[in-house]
């Protein structure tokens, strides 16, 4: 009988405690919110209102202004793949992100690799090798323009100093693709080369030291310690490069506008076209999703894949 | 024979102040030589340039006689260890140790007779699959040891290997180290900041200090008969009490710290001339306890006392030093209590303030040496 005074005085003491924690815990979390507050506000006006907002236009018809008329459910979806320029769009893409993703990768890497040599003015190199960053899709879309013109481009007349046939870069259907491809490559390997020099920089010196000392050769620390401590970066580059290869819009429609013969229409030129030309915001709504999810399963593709292959520290 | 001879080794950057000048060296075949010094002292440089990892920018580096100025690391015929281990974390331990031999294309069956030696050796064979991320501090430590080991390399480079360890584990690897240095008849050179790693590792020390070599020699000669002020409160721990002193008009006392009044004998300090300026040492386990009625002793008040059981530790204040005395056994004294010191003018060490050379050792030291043998 005489303990029970004590459990009882243990037990508001429990209570009070439990009381206290609470709050703080309570006071904890307002504060995290107040902190999430900005940017949960920017991304709800520029990212999940326009998100929702697509994929609740993607079941309707519009008028030209972009207010919904009728419920159409799927239908929009349904049509898009009977639709041979859309289809024709999904084909030139994947063959677009083919073209782009690996050669810029490897040339930013080989690029990279050279540019981590310490060597008396190798910050020009790296300057050169990274301008690209600041140079906006605009800027060098036009700039490709003038190379790629078919009588006073720069590169036709090195054909026709080397006694070739000028070719149509952006006109010829068989090359249209292949020069918009030319001109992305130039145009990312800027921010590839920064973050894979940056990956590379980060690797412990010590380790190639100690390599030397084993009797190891270039090559052989090439494959073994640079390329697998630098797997992480690489695999972030892929990634964000193949994402940035789908959404392309800027230098098709400055330097193609989706031609010849819809040969350079991507799926963001496409979904522009449908919304802004044709002035059907449904369907390309309805695009829009069908893009957001393809570069959602090739994300988690990626992820599944590599994951495995990626050595985290 | 000896293995690695460095003559006249200097080392600057950018053509500017040398941290390195005027190295000469050499070390014998079989010999566990220690490079010892404070941080900043260019004792990693001089290490680095014998790897090959730094261009020696003068002097000759011969190692087993041939000059090897010009070769690249992995023709030098060596080994190392770094302080932060090099590990390659995305590889096994068994990778690791074989990063090497896989680079040199040494036979399959050679490279696991001998990965399988180290393992036992080093004890790693429970860990051989495992990655370096999954590993202690310890065992990483003997992976690094491994690498070297399975090199069988002569020669082998050790840069601070111990200093991410902690304590413990610290004593236990200078015994592993040291075993396997003579087990395997290695040649090490091994770089450390920490005064106690060399005095017990090193058949030899090399202590260097600006770039500069202070003294080269045995632990106990170091210790003994420390070339200079530098090496004398650098090598021992706690480190050498030192004071500035200067003689009584009529030389038989001195005066340390303008404190300390030490009677001594005019005939021991014939060799001194009257106006030089000197500093005495006294290493603190010489600072003895007085006898209760001893007519020498100087009563010093306690401004801190470490117990460690064995020893006890305590320190006062000399002017404007700060000394310490180490006493064997424990004893019960406080803090601001007054303690019997007794220094015996036999005990003092002897440097030139200006130049900090050694003028003379300690003679007690020397007599007690005899009586032991």
């Amino acid at each position: 009988m005489s303990m029970n005074p004590t459990l009882e005085t243990n037990e508001t003491y429990m209570y009070q405690f439990e009381r206290v924690k609470k709050s703080a815990r309570m006071k904890s979390f307002i504060k995290g919110m107040l902190f999430l507050f900005p940017s949960i506000l920017l991304f709800s006006v520029f990212v999940f209102y326009p998100m929702f907002k697509t994929i609740y236009l993607s079941f309707y018809l519009t008028d030209a202004k972009g207010s919904t008329t009728v419920f159409v459910g799927l239908e929009n979806y349904l049509n898009m793949f009977t639709n041979p320029i859309f289809l024709q769009s999904i084909k030139n893409t994947f063959l677009f992100v083919f073209y782009t993703v690996p050669p810029t990768v490897l040339i930013s890497l080989f690029l990279a690799i050279l540019a981590n040599e310490n060597l008396r003015g190798i910050g020009l190199f790296r300057t050169i090798y990274s301008s690209t960053i600041g140079i906006s899709v605009a800027a060098a879309s036009v700039f490709w323009l003038y190379l790629f013109n078919p009588t006073m481009g720069l590169l036709n007349k090195f054909l026709e100093a080397f006694g070739g046939e000028p070719v149509g870069w952006l006109t010829d259907p068989a090359w249209a693709l292949l020069s918009v491809s030319v001109t992305t490559i130039w145009m990312n390997i800027g921010f590839t080369f920064l973050i894979l020099l940056g990956g590379l920089q980060s690797i412990d010196r010590s380790l190639y030291e100690s390599a030397e000392v084993e009797g190891s050769g270039y090559f052989y620390k090439l494959r073994r310690i640079t390329i697998p401590m630098l797997s992480p970066t690489l695999f972030f580059v892929i990634t964000v490069s193949m994402i940035n290869s789908f959404q392309t819009f800027g230098q098709i429609d400055i330097l193609t506008q989706g031609g010849p013969a819809n040969e350079t229409s991507l799926i963001v030129y496409s979904i522009y076209r449908e919304a802004f030309v044709n002035y059907q915001f449904g369907s390309a709504s309805a695009q829009a999703v069908v893009l957001f999810i393809l570069i959602l399963v090739m994300t988690v593709i990626q992820f599944k894949l590599g994951e495995r292959r990626v050595h985290y520290q | 024979m000896s293995q690695v001879e460095l003559i006249n080794i200097s080392k600057s950057y950018h053509k500017q102040k040398d941290v390195l000048k005027g190295i000469n060296l050499s070390i014998e075949e079989g010999e566990f030589f220690v490079l010892v010094g404070p941080s900043g002292s260019g004792k990693s440089t001089l290490l680095r340039m014998i790897a090959g990892l730094e261009e020696i920018s003068g002097g000759i580096l011969k190692i087993n006689g041939n000059t090897v100025n010009h070769l690249p690391p992995k023709d030098r015929n060596l080994s190392m260890v770094f302080q932060n281990y090099a590990l390659y974390p995305h590889l096994t331990v068994e990778q690791n140790i074989l990063f090497g031999l896989k680079a040199r294309k040494i036979d399959k069956q050679e490279q696991q007779k001998r990965l399988k030696e180290a393992a036992e050796m080093l004890g790693l064979t429970e860990l051989l699959n495992r990655k370096p991320r999954e590993l202690s501090g310890g065992q990483r430590q003997r992976v690094a040891l491994g690498r070297s080991v399975v090199s069988h390399a002569p020669l082998c480079l050790m840069d601070e290997p111990l200093s991410n360890l902690d304590a413990k584990l610290r004593a236990n690897m200078r015994v592993q180290i040291r075993r396997l240095q003579k087990r395997l008849g290695l040649t090490m050179i091994y770089v450390t900041h920490d005064q106690v790693e060399a005095m017990t590792m090193g058949d030899r020390i090399m202590v260097l200090n600006g770039g500069e070599i202070q003294q080269v020699g045995k632990p106990i000669t170091l210790y003994n008969e420390p070339e200079n002020l530098f090496v004398a409160s650098f090598i021992g721990s706690p480190k050498m009490n030192v004071g500035d002193a200067v003689f009584s008009e009529d030389r038989k006392q001195l005066i340390i710290e303008n404190q300390l009044h030490i009677t001594v004998n005019p005939s021991s300090i014939m060799d001194f001339s009257k106006n030089r300026n000197i500093k005495v040492g006294i290493r603190p386990e010489h600072l003895l306890s007085g006898k209760s009625t001893g007519e020498r002793n100087i009563y010093f008040e306690v401004v801190n006392v470490e117990q460690l059981g064995n020893e006890t530790s305590i320190a006062f204040v000399v002017g404007k030093e700060l000394w310490t005395a180490k006493w064997p056994g424990q004893w019960p004294v406080k803090f601001g209590q007054k303690v019997p010191v007794q220094i015996l003018p036999e005990h003092l060490f002897f440097f030139d303030a200006e130049t900090g050379e050694r003028i003379k050792s300690a003679e007690l030291r020397k007599r007690q040496e005899v009586i032991t043998i």
